[in-house]
């Protein structure tokens, strides 16, 4: 939120906030006074999902407000505090699919169902979807590697029934880091190895389908920044919307602290979606990320 | 908006209303963003001289009255800063802001860092969250603050603005120090605290540094109580910081004694667009009250 009504809108949500707590969480009964604030949600881990070797899907009952895109920050105490996008999202449970990496995903990834971990959000924009069915049947959605977290909601939004089913194309370096084959069974598969789908890149993919005639009205991408910024090019070059979700170092997650800024732009407020014409305005898209201590270094 | 222009130690400005450090203030990019939405002037967020990560996260968190940080001063360091800020690309006056624990730290930051192109430099000696550094290292007495103030004065023909900590007892005291050092202007006030806010699922406080600098709605009445009483101590003039959000308060903290506004926490309620939102708040408030120029009312509370 971030409006001029945020106290007053903040303020319409006292006693009502902790409503959306599914029953089974020790909460304040609704009754009890509460200011309204932006503190992390406890929340215990319903169950874990391995996604393959180096990914887990983590689930939690919690009736989240959300738009495909947004992220949550993720806090375990005395540890770090993390963004993770929602990969996972329906009526009472959302979830996360977090690719184990350093410290933070090494703890979460030796937890089990019950743990607790502590949430806030969700933060940043969204995807822009398309409000009738023809129009999203003719999108095109790519997700490289982890990258396949954040549009797997979009792609469950965009595909009311099946015929607004978008066209999607999920790629990964080799078989044992590719997500979600059983969940979107219908997309075309590439990896860099060709372990498994075909031994490709995911802009290959792109081009073929675009050779192959199909018109897209819009392209959504999520991926290593490197591969983003080539779908990019190739949406400018054809001339066709493109929307891109952007990673960089967070701290505060609400537009505050500076740490995710990206030429004229914060990450985690103004994005960490952005359209095509906004992304090419962004000097360091590509280019550059920041590192904790503020350091620009090349991506 | 003539009404709002003003004339800060040499500075002018299009309005009073001042980027506070620590919030956004990274890139001269970025700092065209904060022009664009009506900044009268912007701090750089402070560096010292060798790179700092800060402190883990959670660094920030919003409680029911504003926020509370231990980010820990995280920066570049002076060489990368030096680099990003050589040249300034903005219209608006950009203030340096430099850290350090010993007055030779200072001497050291405002010999190889300031350059012309920056309209002031602030020097913060009030942090409440970092060791080494404000609060934690003793920067808050008189002594502390002539000894680094007189450091500065050096290397710089800069204007001085001293930066002083809400939690001082008798913060008259130290603005004198720190006029009588040779600042041309007192900035009041940095984070108050620390303070700690617990998570009672997990009883675990929900900062990794367990401790932060409370900001915003909170700080507030003790930033104003803070100005009213420099105003009265110093003939140098003071940016009032601390909980600013709305055009009414902007106009509470003149009429305490500031020449100038500090807008931080004001950007996590409002969005960059604060700046303008303000900016206009405030013209509406003197046109209606009959004031021609904002500089009117400063200190008027005390009449
Ligand atoms: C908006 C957003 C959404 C994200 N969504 C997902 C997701 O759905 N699944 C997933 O696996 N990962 C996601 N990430 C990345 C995830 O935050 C990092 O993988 C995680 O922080 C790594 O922490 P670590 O301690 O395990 O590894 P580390 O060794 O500490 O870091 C590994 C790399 O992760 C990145 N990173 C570390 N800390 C942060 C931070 N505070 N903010 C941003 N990046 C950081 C850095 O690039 C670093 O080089 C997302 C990042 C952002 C910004
Ligand atoms: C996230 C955050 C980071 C800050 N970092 C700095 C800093 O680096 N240097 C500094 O002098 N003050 C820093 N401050 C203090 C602010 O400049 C300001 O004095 C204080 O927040 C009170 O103003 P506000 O209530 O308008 O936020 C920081 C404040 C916040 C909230
Ligand atoms: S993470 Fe703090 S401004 Fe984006």
């Amino acid at each position: 939120m971030n409006d001029a009504n945020k106290l007053l809108r903040a303020s319409e949500q006292i006693g009502t906030s902790k409503k959306q707590i599914p029953s089974g969480i020790d909460v304040p009964s609704e009754k009890q006074f509460s200011l309204p604030s932006e503190l992390p949600n406890v929340l215990p881990i319903q169950s874990i999902e391995q996604e393959c070797s180096d990914i887990k899907t983590f689930y939690f009952r919690y009736k989240m407000n959300f738009k495909p895109g947004q992220f949550v920050m993720v806090w375990i105490p005395r540890l770090d505090e993390k963004p993770f996008t929602i990969s996972y999202h329906n009526e009472d449970s959302f979830g996360i699919s977090v690719q184990e990496k350093g410290r933070f995903t090494k703890a979460l990834f030796a937890m089990k169902p019950g743990d607790k971990v502590g949430f806030r959000g969700p933060y940043g924009n969204s995807f822009k979807l398309f409000d009738s069915v023809s129009d999203s049947a003719k999108t095109i959605v790519i997700g490289g590697g982890c990258g396949a977290a954040p549009i797997a909601p979009l792609i469950d939004a965009l595909s009311v029934n099946k015929k607004s089913a978008p066209k999607v194309i999920i790629g990964a370096r080799s078989k044992a880091n590719l997500i979600y084959a059983k969940r979107f069974p219908d997309s075309t598969f590439v990896t860099d190895d060709g372990s498994f789908g075909k031994k490709a890149f995911t802009t290959d993919a792109l081009n073929e389908l675009l050779q192959s005639g199909f018109k897209p009205d819009m392209v959504y991408t999520c991926g290593p920044e490197i591969m983003m910024k080539k779908v990019v090019d190739i949406c400018i070059e054809n001339d066709i919307p493109c929307q891109a979700s952007l990673e960089r170092y967070m701290k505060c997650g609400f537009g505050v602290c500076g740490q995710c800024v990206c030429g004229k732009k914060r990450v985690c407020i103004d994005g960490p979606v952005f359209e095509k014409e906004e992304l090419v305005k962004i000097s360091d898209f590509g280019k550059f990320t920041r590192q904790k201590t503020g350091e620009k270094t090349p991506i | 908006m003539n009404e709002l222009k003003i004339n800060l130690c040499g500075i002018s400005m299009k309005n009073p209303l001042i980027l506070a450090s620590g919030i956004l203030g990274v890139s001269n990019e970025y700092f065209k963003t904060l022009e664009e939405n009506g900044a009268g002037a912007v701090v750089i967020k402070s560096i010292s001289r060798e790179p700092r990560s800060g402190h883990p996260n959670p660094v920030i968190l919003a409680y029911e009255a504003g926020l509370m940080n231990a980010v820990g001063y995280s920066n570049p360091g002076l060489d990368i800063a030096k680099e990003e800020f050589s040249k300034i690309t903005v219209k608006i006056p950009v203030i340096a802001s430099i850290i350090g624990s010993e007055p030779k730290d200072f001497e050291y930051m405002a010999k190889n860092f300031l350059h012309d192109g920056f309209a002031a430099v602030e020097i913060p000696l009030s942090c409440p969250h970092t060791p080494g550094f404000g609060t934690l290292a003793g920067q808050g007495t008189p002594q502390a603050t002539t000894a680094i103030t007189k450091a500065v004065r050096k290397h710089t023909k800069l204007p001085i603005i001293v930066k002083l900590s809400p939690n001082i007892d008798s913060i008259g005291t130290v603005a004198q120090a720190a006029e009588k050092a040779g600042a041309d202007a007192i900035s009041a006030c940095n984070t108050l605290g620390p303070g700690m806010v617990i998570n009672i699922e997990t009883a675990k406080p929900f900062l990794d540094f367990k401790v932060g600098g409370v900001s915003g709605p909170a700080l507030r009445p003790i930033a104003v109580r803070c100005v009213y009483d420099i105003f009265k101590s110093v003939k140098i003039p003071i940016i009032g910081i601390g909980g600013v959000t709305t055009g009414r308060d902007a106009i509470e903290m003149m009429m305490a004694g500031a020449s100038a506004v500090g807008l931080g926490t004001a950007v996590y309620y409002r969005g960059v667009g604060v700046f303008n939102k303000i900016a206009e708040e405030m013209s509406d408030w003197l046109k209606e009250n009959n004031y021609t120029n904002v500089s009117e009312i400063i200190g008027v509370a005390h009449e």
